[in-house]
């Protein structure tokens, strides 16, 4: 087997259960965003932009559509003969019975198998549900630098919100001298992005230890990283500074959508020279009809606009009906809003009709609504 | 058993010129509504017909088009099974009298004499229509006749269509003759340079082309054989366009902006498959006007876009106009320049010639790269 130097595995089982409708039927990672993009899409088109050739892809809940999705290498050109994305789901062993990933380490402990058939030097551990862009080579090389046996990537975030997340105290070198998870009173705003760059040596010693350990959670962020600290590892911490966003409520995956609308976008998608691959329909263009009006809009080919478009990010196959409007909202691929309907401030669900003359959500409205299920109008 | 045939898809003739666009590329790889290729549409149809061996030629400028089909994966067709081939011709310029199918079909007669189909049908790169191939092969078939030919009835044959042959039909659907459109007639048949028929008979007609003339395509072979041989024609129906010059060219872009016609033609069942460029989607800003216009992706909007067509990573600046227009891929339009009844090549960049603007039916075209 060909020697890899560092392997990635993305961790894409969560639900995500804050995100209501739009994962009863899909794992996290497999929600739209962006006009035409999946959450994974990200986490995996910047493996392929770095020069990772092997993804293992940890799948858990609801992962049908995500494990066709994903399977399909090469859409993020991840299909050479040396290059491949797996889907790695549970699976039955011959030394015990079929287990669910018990937590975020133990889906890699059950791995180890897959990940020691590469024999990397170093792995790479993501998450399926952020959307950033980052070159994960910057910071291997980072990791390498500093001779770490493991890298976690941190970002700053406001002091005040600091105690939501795991946060890392580092010394004047950037190394971690503790990790404390959604601590009442931060010491630092350094908060953990779930990137980490693992000695996969050591951290395969470990992993087998953590596994046997009937007191661990097999976590990551509880148990596998307060355990490196505890034995007086290397940890360092890489700070990223770009968009990065943990999409996890319909708010914020609202949001994140609405953010592409700002002419100086820091995510900045169409910079060529760090593409976000996805899957590709074979659509025609967007269709702009005579009756239609776009003011500030994010709008992908394969969508049809016929009525009045604000603020409001369009997917493929999307379609607005003529006298219709669309005010500071997302249309899900194929979601269609007939003739004279108006949707503001909703997110609306892939495949979801909104009927003629139908009015959903409100430019009052204190959070965004989610129209999960199709709305009758005038005509049915 | 199912009839079997493989494709082959055939380049223009080599007098035909589309003004411009030609320039740099063969016809095939003119881009077709912002997205496609000219040449995804007969791929496509072949591919949707369940023909996965197909033979492209390629008779000029051949870069753009090998890149575009690549392995041909992005068709639809079978990795192991299906492939695509390409035919180059090894001596011959663009303009050469010598630089026609067949002699690409002669160089490549070893691939051809290979393929174990009994029936070929062949189509051409510079047409745009929908036809399921398999139905006209077993219609072929069914009727027995020697050569199958598709045609599309006009009545724009003055103006349009030239270049392209016409053809007699008498009573039968028989053809009496095949002949250059001259612009005598505004009725006409037009011949979709497309045929079924045996193997055999094809490479009959290419064999026996060597002993008429050098400079001979198989469309001349077709036509001189309309004695000899029973040749009968099928009606073709639906969305066609001949891209021989740049009026054809612009007027088929344009046809397409009708919602209805578009979406007659591009059917979920029928998909037009295209290379992916992983284009994110186009933003429109405040103050941007765009109205009855197909827009492609990665488009920065800020101007006035009207009854035009957009291609890929096109800017428009703020307070420009774009009307009745095609802009290709890539293109910058700056702020405040006018552009209407034009057509502008991949990579220009407008900015001090503040007026682009063509008074008659012909389009003004901008040249690639060009910096105005």
């Amino acid at each position: 087997m060909a020697q890899t130097n560092m392997l990635a595995m993305i961790l894409a089982g969560g639900r995500g259960s804050r995100l209501h409708e739009l994962t009863n039927k899909v794992a996290k990672p497999a929600v739209a965003y962006g006009g035409k993009y999946r959450i994974i899409d990200f986490p995996l088109s910047n493996c392929a932009n770095s020069g990772i050739d092997i993804v293992g892809v940890l799948t858990q809940y609801e992962s049908v559509l995500l494990n066709s999705y994903v399977a399909a290498g090469g859409r993020w050109g991840l299909d050479t003969k040396d290059s491949g994305v797996f889907v790695l789901t549970p699976r039955e062993k011959a030394d015990s019975g079929l287990d669910v990933y018990r937590g975020t380490a133990d889906a890699i402990s059950q791995n180890i198998d897959f990940i020691d058939a590469y024999d990397p030097e170093y792995l790479l551990v993501l998450s399926g549900d952020h959307i950033y862009k980052m070159n994960y080579d910057k910071m291997l090389r980072f990791h390498k630098e500093h001779k770490a046996d493991a890298t976690i990537a941190v970002r700053g975030v406001p002091k005040k919100e600091a105690s939501r997340f795991g946060i890392m105290n580092t010394d004047g070198n950037g190394r971690i001298i503790e990790f404390e998870e959604k601590p009442a009173k931060p010491k630092s705003n350094l908060a953990s992005m779930g990137i980490y760059i693992f000695n996969w040596k050591t951290m395969r010693k470990m992993l087998i230890e953590d596994m046997k350990n009937p007191d661990s959670s097999h976590d990551f962020g509880k148990d596998f990283i307060p355990v490196m600290l505890n034995e007086g590892k290397g940890l360092f911490a890489y700070e990223f500074s770009g968009y990065w966003k943990d999409v996890g409520t319909i708010d914020s995956l609202w949001e994140a959508n609405m953010d592409l609308l700002d002419s100086e976008n820091e995510l900045n998608l169409d910079d060529t020279s760090w593409k976000i691959y996805s899957e590709d329909v074979g659509m025609t263009p967007a269709y702009i009809a005579e009756s239609a009006k776009i003011d500030r809009a994010y709008i992908n080919q394969g969508s049809a606009i016929g009525g009045e478009v604000k603020n409001s990010v369009i997917f493929a196959g999307a379609k607005i009906g003529p006298g219709a409007k669309v005010i500071d909202s997302v249309l899900m691929p194929n979601a269609s809003v007939l003739e004279g309907a108006t949707v503001t401030r909703c997110l609306v669900a892939e495949g979801v009709r909104i009927g003629k003359n139908a009015v959903v959500g409100s430019k009052k409205s204190e959070e965004i609504l989610l129209v999960a299920k199709s709305v009758k109008g005038d005509d049915k | 058993m199912a009839n079997k045939a493989f494709g082959v898809i055939n380049s223009a003739a080599n007098y035909i010129r589309v003004e411009g666009l030609h320039d740099y590329r063969p016809i095939g790889a003119f881009s077709f509504l912002g997205r496609f290729r000219v040449i995804d549409f007969p791929i496509s149809n072949m591919s949707n017909s369940g023909f996965d061996r197909i033979q492209v030629c390629l008779n000029s400028r051949p870069r753009s088009i090998v890149e575009h089909i690549g392995s041909g994966r992005h068709y639809n067709i079978n990795s192991k099974r299906g492939a695509i081939q390409m035919f180059f011709t090894q001596n011959n310029g663009a303009s050469s009298i010598y630089n026609t199918d067949i002699n690409a079909y002669i160089e490549n007669m070893e691939q051809i004499e290979r393929m174990h189909q009994d029936y070929v049908v062949v189509a051409p790169s510079y047409m745009i229509y929908k036809q399921d191939y398999q139905a006209l092969l077993d219609e072929h078939v069914a009727s027995g006749t020697d050569i199958t030919l598709l045609y599309h009835k006009v009545d724009q044959a003055k103006e349009y269509y030239r270049a392209c042959n016409i053809v007699t039909l008498n009573k039968q659907k028989g053809i009496e003759s095949i002949e250059r459109n001259m612009g005598t007639a505004k009725e006409r048949n037009i011949s979709m340079d497309t045929y079924v028929m045996k193997k055999e008979i094809f490479i009959d007609l290419i064999k026996k082309s060597r002993k008429e003339s050098s400079a001979y395509s198989l469309a001349d072979m077709i036509a001189l054989s309309c004695k000899d041989l029973d040749i009968r024609g099928f009606q073709h129906r639906g969305f066609f366009a001949a891209i021989t010059s740049l009026d054809d060219y612009y007027r088929a872009n344009m046809e397409l902006l009708d919602y209805g016609t578009a979406m007659e033609f591009f059917r979920p069942e029928w998909p037009i498959y295209t290379r992916t460029t992983d284009a994110c989607p186009t933003q429109y800003f405040h103050g941007a006007k765009v109205t009855n216009s197909m827009i492609c992706n990665a488009s920065l909007i800020e101007g006035t876009v009207e009854n035009s067509i957009i291609g890929r990573n096109v800017h428009i600046g703020k307070n420009a106009v774009v009307r009745n227009s095609i802009v290709l891929a890539y293109n910058n339009i700056a702020d405040g320049v006018h552009i209407e009844n034009a057509v502008i090549d991949k990579w220009a960049d407008i900015r001090n010639v503040k007026r682009v603007v063509s008074d008659s039916v012909t389009p003004a075209y901008v040249k690639r790269n060009d910096i105005l």
